[in-house]
């Protein structure tokens, strides 16, 4: 297993970090201060809590597909950095995000992103041969499911709204927040 | 204002720039639909080459079908492209 440390793009970083600091733009404390402010919120039980909402109240549901930042304000997580767009499976369509360019995505609803999310395969093949890539996470989907792939190339972070499962009617709020994966809300697990 | 409404046909510019640029190559030249417009952000080209200020464009999501793309697959792929690297197909 390779140390973060030891990676190329660890120390292309660390030099260009080194770079802002010698120029006056930024420090190693400004850096880490804002990585732990960064990282301290951030968890896919934010979008886990978002998603189970949205299975009970219908109203919510339609702001989250609708209008993505307030609906993420009104559980207390607002003024997200980016523009929030949620995007829900059915038993017609099932949504996968990439980012092929590199690797955007809702940190703070979702937590710090997957080292495959980041890897060259999946932002290549995602795009390409989706339905073998979902398989490969062992979600295997009937023919009949259209797949829908979202790259995010823009300002814009895309989440995926999974579908509720079946016979989970008598469960709280906490217990369906707690059904939902971050690779459910990529769209890599069905839930 | 954006220039083209949902439903609307478009083709991604074909351009090679020598710069950094958003529009993947694997949509270059290709038809999509737009699905939504997004907002308006300057547009990536601009502020990677440092020019004060950017063009701020109309950044629409558009769909593409993978057989459009690669010839084959039946799902679609949906990209995030601003108003300059389109032109209507």
């Amino acid at each position: 297993m390779t140390e973060h440390d030891d990676l190329p793009a660890a120390a292309r970083t660390r030099r260009l970090e080194e770079r802002l600091i010698a120029a006056g733009l930024t420090s190693d404390d400004e850096i880490d201060e804002f990585l732990t402010r960064l990282y301290a919120s951030a968890s896919p039980v934010n979008g886990a809590r978002m998603a189970a909402r949205a299975w009970t109240d219908p109203q919510y549901r339609d702001l989250l597909l609708s209008d993505g930042n307030a609906a993420a304000g009104q559980v207390g997580f607002d003024g997200l950095s980016y523009q929030l767009r949620v995007v829900a499976n059915t038993d017609q369509v099932h949504n996968v995000i990439v980012c092929t360019l590199c690797s955007c995505y809702p940190v703070s609803l979702l937590g710090p992103s997957p080292g495959w999310y980041k890897s060259f395969a999946y932002r290549s093949r995602t795009v390409r041969e989706p339905r073998a890539v979902l398989a490969e996470f062992g979600v295997t989907l009937p023919g009949t499911v259209q797949i829908s792939v979202w790259d995010s190339t823009s300002e814009a972070r895309y989440m995926v709204l999974p579908a509720r499962p079946a016979g989970t009617e008598a469960l709280d709020a906490e217990q369906l927040t707690a059904l939902v994966s971050r690779n459910g809300l990529i769209g890599t697990a069905l839930v | 204002m954006s220039a083209y409404s949902p439903g609307a046909r478009i083709r991604v510019r074909a351009d090679d720039p020598d710069h950094h640029t958003r529009m993947p190559r694997y949509v270059r030249g290709h038809v999509g639909e737009i699905v939504a417009a997004l907002d308006r952000w300057p547009l990536p080209d601009d502020s990677a080459r440092g020019i004060v200020p950017p063009r701020v464009q109309t950044c629409y999501a558009v769909r593409f079908s993978a057989t459009d793309l690669w010839g084959s697959g039946d799902h679609t792929v949906t990209v995030d492209l601003w108003e300059s690297y389109l032109d209507r197909a």
